[in-house]
């Protein structure tokens, strides 16, 4: 079991600095994900953690004490790596023990130990198999027992299920989310896939570009995003945008009107916010409602049925289309004009800086 | 295609691929075959496909030249050559293919370069060294010399077979406790092991075949086989019995072996060639 | 994914590969600066084993004497020829048998070993073989041949001394040339193929633009291993021919053998050998910058 620290964590690869500065703690036993756009230096991060790749500048702690100079195999981590870098000339068995036997431990412990693992993670008929001679998802199976007999403080993941079909990914989703359960041991998970991140982790961090851009919940990165990178990432479909105006400022909140001069109040801290102002309003799909009532005009130029909802793609007369998320069995046509109206409570508001304003309310579950 | 039209293509490139196969072989099928014929035989105009096989010239051979000392220096000369190249090109692709810097390709190249410098143009002052350091005419000196000549090529071909490896698996090694010297025994080797053996054989087969330093740097104790059959080319030449059994002898084991080896050798003789 | 390590302990990590990489680099360096010094040292140097009382600081003589004596230009003009002779046979044949013995027909895997044999056969053999028992003029089995035909035999080695070496070192390394680009045609996509047999491709324009350009590496490596070696054939000319008649098939090789062990005359040999390094080097500098260029990618 163990805490770490993160404390302004830098690489510079070639004078080029591609990670910017990570200060970040994460509890014992927590499943922390690091997510963010291909190229954006999670897997720097990870490996700079598991002391494959030097810390330019910068502190890590593991339980308090200073790890930065210690051998990888010497911070009490296990990795999985998203290739499974299995040895391909062991059997199961073997690529198990090959770290307990380095490490020195006696023979008939390390097989109770692989044995046990092995029958968890229903690997028991293939000790004797070579990596080669496995699927797809029985090998990442053997990279996760591999890392798991180990019994490690610390789990780290790097992509493990980008290699899987759709399906194998959904179920080793919910494996390892049940593993991480059992186990206690605080993991950290890097993936570029937002639903992985929010399905498993206690604590996600979004990086871009080196930057840690918002640290929290998954439910609070979904209901109050920091800035406009992190609510465009998080949520799928993604969150809608439209330019608006402060047309006017109270404690309840600013008045926007958008350019189609369709008026909605926003209740978040006014601050600074002055009249005349331009902003950019963010709506999710499922907080927009058809409704003859509504205030803005658009027309449906495509519709998605996925079964249990539908999503509709609305055009507005300035061009711009929202996607707007329905039930099911909406009768929505393509061509068809309709009405919206945007649920102000559930509205967020970025500043020109693409900052955003505070909300009045927490959501219930956003901690 | 038509079927039919397929099948005819196929009996035409099938008739193609052996006459070629069996023209490119005839000359060492021939030699072979001279070796098993009397003197008288192997003269006659025009040549006998067919007669009376004997062992004649090999007795000859026999009784002139002590053939097995001859394969012995080649084989105990080729091992040391290749056993030694691999212990130095090992460390040193490992070093190029997961450490590199802005000279690693300089230094290849200008290894490979050193290959190009042709052995004639520095005999004189080799032999002259050779024979001030008591190593002319010895199994130990034409090995160094092979071990020198082999090394750059040697240090290519396993460069191009450990950049192949997936360095995250020696991370894994890495994260499982392995030592640098683990890394490179346990993980890197095995891995790397259908190219370490195509590269030893082929280095073999290159020293069992080198000619010019084993004619110049050896006369009797350590000349390997290359100088048995040069005993056997220019005053005799017109005994093609005797002739082509010493030839056969000459060839025969690196033959067979690279027969056997032929996967083995052709699975990693690519030099990254293949991508 | 990740290419390189990254040595955990910082400078330690990489002062260790350096360590690693030191012993091959200097025994390579020593190995061709002492015996290139020395040979620079000889060639400004009067030295002929037999003659001692030919010594002292020659100057250029040897460079002078060598650089004017036709036979020099002759040694010259046969190595350039020989290596781009063998070259073109090589991988041309190569690139065809290599396509040939990739298609499926019975015994394939047998005619395959019969065809690169030639490889692990002996210089010293493969000349002896050809010159006396093929291409002898009275009993070789080619002259048997042109006589059942009616035509008079020829001397090959006598009147057409320079290509006949060039066609038995071009069986020597024809093999090579099939072994390396047969396991490239093997590699390529089969999807790529039919792809281009969906674009309506037929053999010829899949071979000109799907086989050929996928080749163009495992070409690029057999010029440069051939080149190495053909740029310092001496075995098969020993052999067959001696360099003669006259100086016909005399390739640089040869010719410093010639001056350095049948005249004794180490200065001039030597001489030749620097011109022959130097030769060498260029070759390699234009050589090296094709294969650097071909294996970034
Ligand atoms: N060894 C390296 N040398 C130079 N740049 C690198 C190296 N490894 C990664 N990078 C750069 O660092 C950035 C982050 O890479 P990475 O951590 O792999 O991103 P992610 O895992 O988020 O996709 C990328 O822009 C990449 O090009
Ligand atoms: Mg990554």
């Amino acid at each position: 079991m163990a805490k770490l620290a993160l404390r302004d964590i830098r690489k510079t690869y070639h004078a080029e600095e591609i990670i910017k500065g990570v200060s970040l703690d994460i509890e014992d036993g927590e499943f922390v994900v690091f997510v963010g756009p291909s190229g954006c230096g999670k897997s720097t991060l990870l490996r700079m953690i598991a002391g494959l790749e030097e810390i330019s500048a910068g502190d890590l702690l593991i339980d308090g004490a200073r790890m930065n100079d210690v051998e990888p195999a010497k911070r009490g981590l296990a990795m999985v790596f998203q290739s499974y870098a299995l040895y391909p000339h062991m059997n199961v068995y073997q690529n198990m023990e090959f770290g307990l036997k380095l490490a020195g431990m006696p023979e008939a412990e390390r097989r109770r130990k692989i044995t046990e693992v092995a029958t968890t993670l229903q690997l028991d008929a293939y000790l004797k198999h070579k990596p080669g001679q496995l699927s797809g998802g029985q090998r990442q199976r053997v990279a996760i027992g591999r890392a798991i007999v180990r019994n490690p403080k610390v789990f780290l993941f790097d992509e493990p299920l980008s290699n899987l079909d759709a399906a194998l990914r959904g179920q080793m989703r919910v494996e390892l989310a049940t593993l991480h359960r059992r186990l206690g041991a605080t993991t950290i998970y890097v993936t570029h896939d937002q639903i992985e991140a929010m399905t498993m982790a206690d604590k996600i961090v979004v990086l871009q570009k080196g930057v840690v851009e918002q640290v929290g919940s998954p439910l609070e990165l979904y209901h109050h995003p920091r800035n406009l990178f992190v609510a465009r990432f998080i949520g799928s479909p993604p969150m809608n945008f439209l330019s608006v105006r402060i047309v006017g400022s109270g404690p309840d909140g600013l008045t926007v009107e958008t350019s189609q001069g369709a008026r909605i109040d926003v209740p978040v801290l006014a601050e600074s916010a002055v009249a005349g102002s331009d902003l950019t309003l963010g709506v999710r799909p499922e907080h927009i409602v058809i409704d003859a009532q509504g205030t803005v005009p658009g027309t449906i130029r495509l519709v998605e049925r996925l079964g249990a909802l539908t999503l509709l793609h609305v055009a507005l007369e300035d061009g711009s289309v929202l996607i707007v998320q329905t039930d099911g069995d909406h009768g929505g046509q393509v061509d068809a004009p309709v009405r919206l109206t945007l649920l102000s409570e559930n509205c967020h508001l970025f500043d020109a800086k693409g900052m955003a304003l505070t909300k009045l309310m927490r959501h219930r579950l956003a901690g | 295609m038509t079927g039919s039209k397929r099948k005819f293509a196929r009996i035409a490139i099938g008739t193609i691929g052996w006459v070629v196969a069996l023209w490119i072989f005839f000359p060492i099928l021939w030699m072979v075959l001279t070796g098993f014929k009397s003197e008288m035989d192997a003269i006659s105009t025009p040549p006998h496909l067919f007669f009376t096989p004997t062992l004649e010239s090999y007795h000859e051979v026999f009784a002139q030249a002590d053939y097995w000392h001859f394969t012995f220096n080649t084989v105990l000369m080729s091992v040391f050559a290749t056993g030694g190249a691999l212990a130095l090109a090992v460390p040193a692709a490992y070093a190029m293919a997961f450490y590199p810097t802005r000279r690693t390709r300089t230094t290849l190249l200008w290894m490979l370069s050193t290959r190009m410098l042709p052995p004639v143009g520095v005999l004189v002052p080799v032999y002259l060294i050779a024979r001030s350091t008591h190593l002319l005419d010895t199994t130990l000196g034409l090995g160094i010399i092979n071990l020198l000549t082999n090394l750059p090529i040697i240090v290519w071909m396993l460069y191009t077979f450990f950049k192949e490896v997936p360095v995250p698996i020696l991370e894994a090694g890495r994260m499982d406790g392995a030592s640098r010297w683990q890394e490179i025994t346990v993980v890197l080797l095995p891995l790397a092991l259908p190219g370490i053996a195509s590269t030893a054989l082929l280095s073999l087969i290159l020293c069992w075949n080198e000619a010019f330093w084993a004619l110049n740097l050896t006369s009797s104790r350590a000349a390997p086989l290359a100088a048995f059959i040069a005993s056997f080319s220019s005053p005799e030449g017109l005994f093609f019995g005797k002739l082509s059994a010493a030839s056969t002898l000459a060839v025969a084991p690196i033959l067979l072996f690279g027969w056997f080896s032929q996967k083995q050798l052709v699975r990693g003789l690519t030099f990254g060639a293949v991508k | 994914m990740e290419t390189t390590l990254s040595p955990p302990k910082g400078k330690k990590g990489r002062t260790g590969a350096a360590l690693f990489l030191s012993p091959a680099v200097l025994i390579l360096l020593v190995w061709s600066l002492i015996p290139l010094a020395l040979t620079l040292w000889y060639s400004f140097q009067n030295y002929n084993l037999v003659d001692p009382t030919l010594s002292g600081f020659a100057g250029l003589d040897n460079y002078r004497y060598l650089l004017t004596d036709p036979d020099f230009v002759w040694a010259l003009l046969n190595t350039v020829l020989l290596v781009l002779g063998v070259l073109v046979i090589s991988v041309g044949g190569g690139v065809l048998l290599a396509v040939l013995y990739d298609q499926d027909f019975l015994g394939r895997g047998i005619a395959r070993i019969l065809v690169i044999s030639p490889f692990f056969v002996m210089p010293t053999v493969s000349a002896l073989v050809w010159k006396n028992l093929m291409l002898h003029p009275i009993y070789g089995v080619y002259s048997a041949m042109m006589r059942a035909v009616g035509l008079t035999p020829i001397d090959w080695l006598q009147h057409y001394p320079m290509q006949t070496v060039m066609m038995i070192v071009a069986w020597e390394w024809l093999p090579f040339a099939v072994l390396i680009l047969l396991t490239a045609v093997q590699s390529l996509d089969h999807e790529q193929k039919e792809a281009a047999r969906m674009d309506g491709a037929g053999p010829v324009a899949r071979f000109r633009y799907i086989i050929l350009p996928h080749l163009s590496r495992a070409i690029t490596v057999v010029i440069m291993i051939e080149t190495i070696y053909l740029l310092t054939i001496f075995a098969e000319i020993w052999v067959t021919t001696s360099g003669g008649p006259g100086v016909a098939s005399t390739n640089l090789a040869f010719l410093i053998y010639a001056r350095a062990l049948l005249q004794f005359d180490v200065g001039g040999a030597s001489a030749g050998g620097v011109i022959a390094i130097v030769i060498a080097n260029v070759i390699a500098a234009f050589l090296v910058r094709a294969v650097a260029r071909n294996l970034e990618a």
